[in-house]
């Protein structure tokens, strides 16, 4: 029983860290049908930037959040300005070696930077500590991604379904040409929509490098993880993000928990399942 | 005019002058390529072997990629089936080198029968994201199943014996290189007239347009399942002669890393041309060889600048910008 | 002389919208049946079920004897339903020629073939200069498609189409996109398909129509509101109101 329910808390933690991470990849593939590769890279540069900025800069934690986010975006944008921009609505092949590309370079290039090693990002002590929830004592750290998660998928809700933006974003996907007619300049839109998920990715990457630690090859290490646990759900699909990280982070670590030996097969083998069942995602619009 | 087509007797088209020269020409080049290697590199020949085992790699990814137009980030799958079964068969007491790469063709085949038809159910992105699920299983099940495979440790203690019973696998490779290069030309040949069979047009037509191919009242699966089964006996081939020519087979021969790689060669050399592939792959090795000598990290910054400027720039590859520049007056003859 | 193809009663309706209300049309042998209406009449829709990329609600489809309703596009095909396409649909880096062998060879069945070479069957060859003399193809038999006319690849559609030996040829507007100057080839090429083709022709161009149809069927709002000669169209008040009506004032405000 107390095995089941620290499985259980793990696995809604890991699988909301993930969801945080995976709902920026989300939305520039269903949105903006980008096959971006490189996502995770970003997740590892906020990695690296929260890191330095708590163990060398001594800041604190939250501080480090907003830092590794601001610096994450900064470097997005130049990177989307002058490569993404180029393949946007090119074919997937192109697009996934492009991403590839930039993933090697990242990856390359932070570890000239930083070292082999891997980086840890020192939690404040009230997220270390136990907390005592009457019945069991939990990590405070698991509760905080939990709530973070809870919280960036509600407001990414807000943003799509009720904001000024919201729409342009979706209009723009709908039909850019038309949207563009209609005066919605989506060179703009689509800027914002990809700091926005950048801005996730990196967000996802600082709390949740607990689960997925910081180290050069974390680009490469989960960049199938992120794009499995994406199409899984259904690229575009909030709730299909969600429910696929959560089921995919419930088999991963239920299975570490029991079956160590087996490493990934269990997850990979739920992920074929899935795609089996459902071609489009769980929860994937037809196209 | 209107009964002009009915009354003229039909011109005959004349006949097909063969382009085969050319392939022969290019298979004669690769072969002739093969043995300036052996002499100018003598002391390199197990990277050069290497090269050839991965240049089927690349071959049976173009295969599938460039003549199908199924993206696939998991072609290793197939390579590291017949790296293994060539491996676990050699510990097992087959050590005649033929037979292993004919094992190894076969373990191929069947694992590219089994990828293809888990892939050809999804299209698009999902079919991409199996083809990396299906690897990483693969993966995954060498890494448990170490009683067969060496796990973690990889599958050493392979002694092969001599190639028709003369010819001994020595310590410098030069068995191991000759064979390789003799099967590569061999598998290119044979991949020449696949692709130039009506098999081989109807793959093309495929990527193309499957919905015409359809309306012309032919099943598409099939025909692409087909091509997952050769590709996969040519990738099977080359484990098979990866694993002969180190006598060790590691995780590695069945990884998403690999697959990337492969992917990176064959878009390098340019995609959709048979030579591409092997071009491409002799690239990036040489490229890895001297780079990676150095740091490694500064040759993974390198292949990501290097696939990024491709995109960018040479969309078809190396090869495809060479045959540009090479034949730039060709637009200029057209009326 | 018995139907070589029928469609009985034929229903389809995507939500609460019916797109294809009880449509039934049966065709004999040597047939030149037009299929007109006005835009969003459901044409689109029929044909996509009658040649199986849509499975109907309700109603039969027959080839022949052959109940064909439950059956895809290639098993259609096969059975002798053919259809050429609104837009090309053609391998730009293959050239005609290559096209209709491929074609030939994919009818006996061979086209997935490894072994046996793709121009050594003299049959084979034949019959496909055979096809490019017969439709004007054989001076750009060789020159990719994608460098030649589009009235050409209109053309050589219809040489794919007839490479099948077709029972019953579906045209879907086989002159749309074409220049006015190469519309007299098309139509040449039409006068001169076999006569025991029976042959459904979705078409705009009403010129075109009336001299190639000796049936027309009107459809409009999914259904079909007349089925006569073409000389007698014009005159049908129902379809004056939901076509020609409409093309005419379209005409007046032009």
């Amino acid at each position: 029983m107390q095995t089941a329910f620290s499985i259980a808390i793990d696995a809604l933690a890991y699988g909301m860290a993930l969801f945080i991470i995976c709902i920026g990849l989300s939305l520039t593939m269903g949105l903006m049908r980008v096959v971006n590769l490189a996502h995770g890279a970003f997740a590892m540069i906020a990695g690296y930037i929260a890191s330095y900025a708590v163990r060398d800069l001594g800041t604190n934690y939250g501080v480090a959040i907003l830092l590794a986010m601001a610096g994450t975006i900064a470097v997005s944008i130049p990177l989307e300005r002058f490569l993404y921009r180029r393949i946007y609505g090119a074919p997937q092949l192109t697009q996934v070696l492009m991403t590839i590309g930039i993933t090697f370079c990242v990856i390359g290039i932070t570890n000239y930077f930083f070292g082999p090693t891997l980086k840890t990002i020192p939690l404040p002590g009230f997220l270390s500590q136990p907390v005592d929830l009457g019945f069991r004592s939990v990590a405070a750290h698991r509760l905080f991604v939990m709530a973070c998660g809870a919280v960036v998928a509600l407001g990414l809700w807000f943003l799509i379904e009720k904001t000024a933006f919201g729409i342009r974003l979706r209009a723009t996907v709908d039909n850019a040409p038309i949207s563009e007619a209609l005066g919605i300049r989506t060179q703009v839109v689509y800027a914002i929509a990809f700091a926005v998920a950048m801005g996730l990715a990196a967000f996802g990457g600082v709390v949740g490098a607990e689960f997925l630690p910081i180290e050069p090859y974390y680009a490469l290490r989960y960049m199938v993880t992120f794009l499995v646990v994406v199409s899984v759900g259904g690229a575009g699909s909030i709730p299909g993000a969600l429910i696929a990280c959560l089921v995919l982070g419930a088999v991963d670590t239920t299975a570490r928990y029991l079956m160590p030996e087996f490493g990934n097969f269990f997850f990979y083998a739920a992920v074929i399942a899935i795609v089996w069942v459902f071609p489009r995602g769980l929860l994937g619009r037809a196209h | 005019m209107q009964i002009e087509a009915d009354t003229r007797s039909i011109p005959a088209l004349p006949k097909h002058r063969g382009g085969a020269w050319r392939d022969v020409a290019g298979i004669l080049l690769i072969a002739v390529a093969g043995a300036a290697g052996y002499f100018l590199f003598p002391d390199s020949l197990a990277l050069l072997t290497r090269v050839t085992a991965l240049a089927m790699l690349a071959l049976s990814l173009d295969l599938v990629v460039g003549y199908c137009g199924v993206a696939t980030l998991g072609q290793a799958a197939l390579f590291g089936a017949g790296a293994y079964a060539a491996g676990i068969a050699c510990v097992s007491g087959v050590t005649e080198p033929l037979s292993l790469l004919l094992i190894g063709a076969v373990a191929g085949a069947a694992a590219g029968l089994v990828m293809g038809g888990i892939m050809l159910r999804a299209h698009g992105l999902a079919q991409l994201v199996l083809s990396i699920a299906i690897v990483q299983l693969f993966h995954e099940a060498a890494n448990k199943a170490s009683s067969y495979t060496g796990g973690s440790d990889g599958l050493a203690g392979l002694t092969v014996g001599p190639l028709f019973g003369i010819f001994a696998f020595d310590l410098w490779g030069r068995t191991a290189y000759l064979l390789g290069v003799v099967i590569l030309v061999a598998v290119f040949a044979a991949l020449k007239f696949v692709v130039a069979s009506p098999f081989g047009m109807m793959c093309r037509g495929i990527k193309e347009d499957p919905i015409r191919i359809r309306s012309m009242g032919a099943f598409v699966s099939p025909v692409l399942l087909k091509m997952f089964v050769i590709s996969g006996a040519v990738a099977g081939t080359g484990g098979a002669l990866a694993a002969i020519s180190t006598q060790v087979v590691g995780l590695d021969s069945v990884s998403f890393e690999l697959s990337a790689n492969a992917l990176v060669m064959l878009v390098l050399g340019g995609i959709g041309t048979l030579y591409g592939a092997i071009v491409g792959t002799i690239i990036f090795m040489a490229f890895e060889h001297v780079v990676s000598a150095i740091n490694p990290f500064h040759w993974m910054t390198m292949v990501g600048a290097l696939l990024i400027a491709v995109v960018i720039a040479a969309p078809r590859g190396l090869g495809g910008l060479v045959a540009r520049l090479w034949t730039p007056s060709r637009h200029g003859e057209r009326p | 002389m018995s139907d070589v193809f029928k469609v009985e009663a034929l229903s389809k309706a995507f939500g609460g919208l019916t797109v294809s209300r009880n449509i039934s049309l049966a065709m004999k042998a040597g047939a030149r049946v037009a299929l007109i209406g006005p835009n969003g009449a459901g044409k689109t829709t029929f044909v996509n079920l009658v040649i199986g990329q849509l499975r109907a609600d309700t109603g039969r489809i027959l080839i022949g004897e052959q109940d064909v309703t439950r059956l895809g596009v290639v098993p259609r095909v096969r059975q002798g339903l053919v259809r050429t396409f609104q837009v090309t649909r053609l391998f730009s880096d293959m050239t005609p020629e290559e096209h209709l062998i491929l074609t030939v060879l994919q009818r006996e069945g061979r086209a997935s073939r490894i072994l046996g070479g793709f121009r050594s069957d003299s049959t084979v060859t034949g019959e496909v200069e055979g096809l490019l003399a017969a439709l004007g193809l054989l001076e750009v038999a060789r020159r990719k498609v994608g460098e030649i006319a589009y009235g050409q690849q209109r053309l050589l559609e219809i040489a794919i189409a007839l490479a099948l030996k077709p029972k019953v040829l579906l045209l879907d507007e086989p002159a749309a996109g074409v220049p006015q100057s190469e519309t007299p080839r098309i139509e040449r090429a039409l006068e001169r398909l076999p006569p025991s083709l029976a042959v459904l022709m979705i078409e705009h161009d009403m010129d075109l129509v009336f001299r190639f149809a000796k049936h027309v069927v009107v459809l409009a709002a999914g259904e079909i509101i007349f089925e006569g000669l073409p000389s007698e169209v014009a005159a049908n008040a129902k379809v004056r109101e939901a076509y020609l009506g409409s093309y005419a004032d379209a005409r007046k405000h032009a």
